[in-house]
């Protein structure tokens, strides 16, 4: 940034407090350092680059060289991760997401959540009492020195049109960058600071975390995207995450901590994001997030509609679904929407709620097991084809193992190097670049020897995986198959054939104690069950035991009544 | 079945490992190219080793290249050479091993030459302590060099003994042999199965009339206690002895050590044969044993020869005390094992001296009338 070169000729003393000591707005006005007055000069210095979207520069002097040999210059860690959000968020966009959740909802938070870490936005430097030994130069008191930075503070409350008023980074970091070591190495300036932090403490940014952003802003727009869909998209590349470092501008270069604060190694699990974003959530004390209603997409009416067409299960299900929730009193708003903070309440997993409701109704409605004997019924009515469990099972047990088998593929084929081979030291740059060649060298040996093989295409963003058209002629679609052939007329009621129901769990575990509400071993159930919770664990792309919690708790909500009559007596055998 | 729940959790490692089970499935069923597919994959855990194998990636890398390499159609000399030079480079702890297995493949091929000097600049290789510790390598690099070089000393004998004797094919042969007894003569110093290279040594060292120095190798070889058990230093030991016309004592306390480890060693029968004519009763007696025990086994069970030395033994033998101590243990299951009906009509349709031989035999153990050979002593 060329403030110093524009402010070293402005020579004016300031009308407030006759100080000589300028500074830049964003809206390029100059201002006076000691007093904060604003005036009404304006240079013609362009805005930095990579902050297009939010204000934010770094005013203080001494801070920012941009001599330094690579051509990069100095730019602090939540700046990376500000970067990547932004990045995501346009991904999101472009995904069909309203601009609102980018411009508005995001912002917020991650202000907020600087303004909370005291890394920004605040008046009081983030970090002072950290304190390296190694780097710092304690005798130095930031407020003594007058060339310090001053800070400027804004709260949550103010509307974007502030933004125009001065908000600056501040880190006793600068104490490190007085440090020799660190001046003549280029990266984030306060990166190995950042990773000495104790990890708990105030919720440090990590890569997984940018998505927890992400998820908590669709909640809170009440976007149709569940977080299992979400991660889904950034598997399969559509949202930045993996090596988005590398897309970070030119100017910010990475060096070893960096490595370790932005490099991805491991996909993020559902259960961290999901966690990290209700710790987040409570952290940045928010208010009761929008309610989420009947009409609302992850309402588990809207989500079975969806889960069970893309299950193949006939439309009539529906209704079943619909009544189930209904009974557990699980499609409530107050059970389903969100209040930071409130650790009575068991936090919501849109997604794998729904998925556990249609495991339990197919169960409860649609007979126990498969091997039960098919009434012997013709199969087609005038009004249509009747559903067949066994026919439904041999046909998604074919899809699923032909899909599984591509993401198995896909999975085994992904590659996570990226393009520019990162170094942590630049004694090290040589070996690094040695390997790269050799990886390059073989890539390309046995690529030759593979033959003619496609390489594999990205998928196009899509909220089904799977789909089914009744156009089929080959009879594959389920949607419209009707189920009068497993429930019978009964005093005008259709009810199920079977009205037995065998329970996973008497006893629910206490989930803080060991994760899981109940455990899901695979010699306890059946081979009809496995293959159930096997079809949602693939489609929403988590294990299936957190499908097995959630079913279990609707289960006990569903025979409460009969539960507690149960354990009055000596518990039998499981029926 | 592995791959049944599919959560991304924790997946890079699981990725490459997932990738890795693909390259071993298709290997496994020689599919060349899906295999060499998925390796591309594969390759990038040099850089980012995320596996939590006791084996590195390097050297996952390197074997199953070089195993594709060798199979692949498409595959050639020169492809495993540009693939195998920087997978020397890749682990100082494993050069000369790769050096070594490179030497393998080419010799595989063919290609001599190359071998050698691969080989030879393996020999030279100098790297500090890794010189110190793959020092096992070093020797067997050095071994090889050894054989190549009995084996360029083999082709110039053959030239002599062909085309009558050069001066110039002598000294070569000659400086051929130097190189490679040196080599030889460290490596079976080693304790260990060295048959091969024992062998060459041994002829090279009979060429040149040392025939002490040969035998002290092959006594070595049989006798030292540091090494392990091993019939065929015995039989090189026996086969030296022979041909160089040893005494009879010393060839049957050689073959005696072999009656001891393999009884039912081919050259059991030679020992039998020997025992037998001898004056000495216990030399006799011990055949009788020996000739037993090396029926005892399924590998003698057709063999004709064996057979007709027990079918004289036992005819001729005045002492039936033997017999009867021989057969006593045998007589419960040599019957069901030799002299089945089953057996006797094979052997009767197949090899006819076989089954004259065996009836002999079982006419006198079993007694005439008992065996189930005694149709043929009808007609």
């Amino acid at each position: 940034m060329e403030e110093k070169e524009a402010t070293r000729d402005f020579n004016e003393r300031c009308a407030q407090c006759s100080e000589v000591n300028w500074g830049l707005t964003d809206g390029g006005r100059f201002y006076c350092r000691s007093c904060h007055n604003v005036t009404e000069k304006i240079t013609e210095v362009e805005n930095t680059d990579f902050t297009s979207n939010i204000r934010i520069q770094t005013v203080s002097k001494g801070l920012r060289k941009q001599e330094k040999t690579d051509g990069g210059c100095e730019w602090y860690v939540c700046e990376g991760f500000q970067f990547v959000l932004r990045k995501q968020a346009e991904a999101l966009e472009a995904l069909g997401v309203c601009p609102q959740m980018k411009d508005e909802v995001l912002w917020n938070f991650w202000r907020c959540y600087l303004q909370k870490t005291k890394q920004a936005y605040c008046d009081r430097p983030a970090g002072e009492t950290v304190r390296p030994l190694s780097v710092c130069d304690s005798s130095t008191d930031v407020d003594s020195d007058p060339e310090r930075l001053s800070l400027l503070y804004s709260s949550l409350s103010e509307s974007e049109g502030d933004l125009q008023t001065d908000c600056s980074f501040v880190s006793s970091t600068s104490k490190v960058s007085e440090s020799t070591s660190v001046r003549s190495r280029s990266g984030s300036v306060d990166g190995s600071l950042y990773l000495m932090k104790n990890p708990k403490e105030k919720l440090r940014m990590t890569m997984p975390m940018t998505l927890s952003f992400c998820y908590m802003a669709l909640l809170w727009v009440r976007e149709t995207m569940t977080l299992s869909e979400l991660l889904r998209f950034v598997f399969e590349g559509h949202i930045p995450y993996l090596n988005v470092f590398q897309h970070f501008p030119e100017k910010m270069k990475l060096r070893g901590p960096d490595i370790k604060i932005f490099c991805v190694e491991s996909w993020p699990s559902y259960e961290e994001v999901f966690n990290k974003m209700h710790e987040l959530a409570a952290f940045l004390d928010l208010p009761r997030f929008p309610d989420i209603t009947d009409s609302c997409f992850l309402h588990p009416d809207m989500l079975c509609m969806k889960y069970l067409m893309e299950a193949n299960l006939p439309d009539e299900m529906h209704n079943w679904t619909c009544r189930v929730v209904k009974k557990t009193c699980i499609g409530e708003v107050d059970f389903l929407t969100l209040v930071p903070g409130n650790k009575s309440t068991r936090k919501v997993k849109y997604d794998v709620l729904a998925a556990a409701v249609i495991v339990v109704t197919t169960f409860c409605v649609l007979l126990i097991s498969f091997t039960c004997s098919q009434p012997k019924m013709c199969m087609f009515y005038s009004d249509g084809p009747y559903f067949e469990l066994k026919k439904w099972y041999k046909v998604l047990k074919c899809t699923l193992d032909v899909e599984q088998k591509k993401l198995d593929e896909r999975r085994a084929k992904y590659l996570w190097r990226c393009e520019k081979p990162l170094f942590y030291s630049a004694k090290k740059k040589s070996k690094v670049l040695k390997r790269r060649q050799i990886v390059v060298n073989l890539q390309n040996q046995f690529g030759r020897l593979s033959g003619s093989v496609q390489p594999a295409e990205k998928p196009n963003p899509s909220s089904f995986q799977l789909s089914w058209s009744e156009e089929n002629t080959d009879g594959s679609c389920f949607h419209g198959h009707s189920l009068k052939g497993i429930l019978q007329e009964k005093r005008g009621l259709l009810t199920a054939m079977n009205p037995r129901y065998w329970l996973c769990t008497l006893k629910l575990c206490n989930e803080k104690l060991c994760g899981h509400l109940a455990h899901y071993g695979e010699a306890d159930f059946p081979q009809s069950y496995h293959f159930v919770l096997r079809l949602f664990s693939f489609l929403l792309r988590i294990e299936p035991s957190y499908i097995h919690d959630e079913v279990c708790m609707i289960e006990h909500k569903l025979f409460n009544k009969k539960l507690r009559k149960k354990t009055k007596y000596k518990t039998g055998p499981r029926k | 079945m592995r791959f049944q729940f599919c959560a991304i959790t924790r997946v890079e490692p699981k990725c490459k490992e997932l990738c890795l089970s693909f390259i071993q499935d298709a290997m496994l069923q020689k599919q060349w190219k899906r295999a060499a597919e998925f390796l591309t994959f594969y390759v990038e855990s040099l850089e980012k080793d995320f596996s939590r194998e006791p084996v590195g990636a390097s050297e996952i890398i390197w074997r199953i290249g070089s195993e594709i390499l060798r199979h692949h159609p498409d595959s050639s000399v020169k492809e495993f050479n540009t693939f195998i030079e920087p997978m020397k480079t890749l682990s100082v702890k494993r050069y000369l091993k790769v050096c070594l297995e490179h030497a393998f493949y080419l010799l595989h091929n063919g290609l001599i030459d190359e071998a050698y000097q691969n080989l030879s600049l393996a020999e030279s290789w100098r790297f500090g302590e890794q010189t110190v510790i793959q020092d096992k390598e070093l020797k067997l690099i050095q071994a090889y060099m050894g054989l190549l070089d009995y084996y360029k000393w083999s082709k110039q004998k053959n030239i002599l003994l062909e085309d009558g004797k050069y001066l110039s094919v002598e000294q070569e042969m000659h400086s051929c042999f130097r190189k490679a007894a040196v080599n030889l003569k460290e490596i079976i110093k080693i304790p260990g199965v060295w048959d091969q290279f024992v062998k060459c040594y041994v002829d090279m060292l009979e060429f040149y009339g040392d025939h002490n120095e040969a035998r002290q190798v092959l006594n070595e070889y049989a006798y030292n206690p540091k090494f392990p058990a091993n019939p065929n230093a015995h039989v090189y030991l026996y086969q030296f002895l022979k041909r160089h016309g040893e005494s009879k004592k010393s060839l049957i306390s050689v073959l005696k050590i072999l009656h001891d480890i393999v009884p039912s060693h081919e050259l059991m029968i030679d020992f039998n044969t020997m025992l037998q004519k001898s004056k000495k009763r216990k030399r006799r007696r011990l055949g009788l044993e020996v000739i037993f025990t090396a029926l005892d086994y399924a590998g003698c069970k057709e063999n004709v020869k064996a057979w007709s030395c027990l079918a004289r033994q036992v005819k001729q033998i005045k002492h039936l005390a033997w017999i009867k101590q021989e057969w006593n243990s045998r007589k419960d299951w040599w019957p069901a094992f030799h002299f089945s009906h089953y057996l006797a009509k094979k052997n009767w349709q197949e090899n006819e001296s076989l089954s004259y031989e065996k009836a002999l035999v079982a006419g006198i153990l079993l007694g005439r009338g008992n065996t189930k050979f005694s149709f043929l002593f009808t007609t």
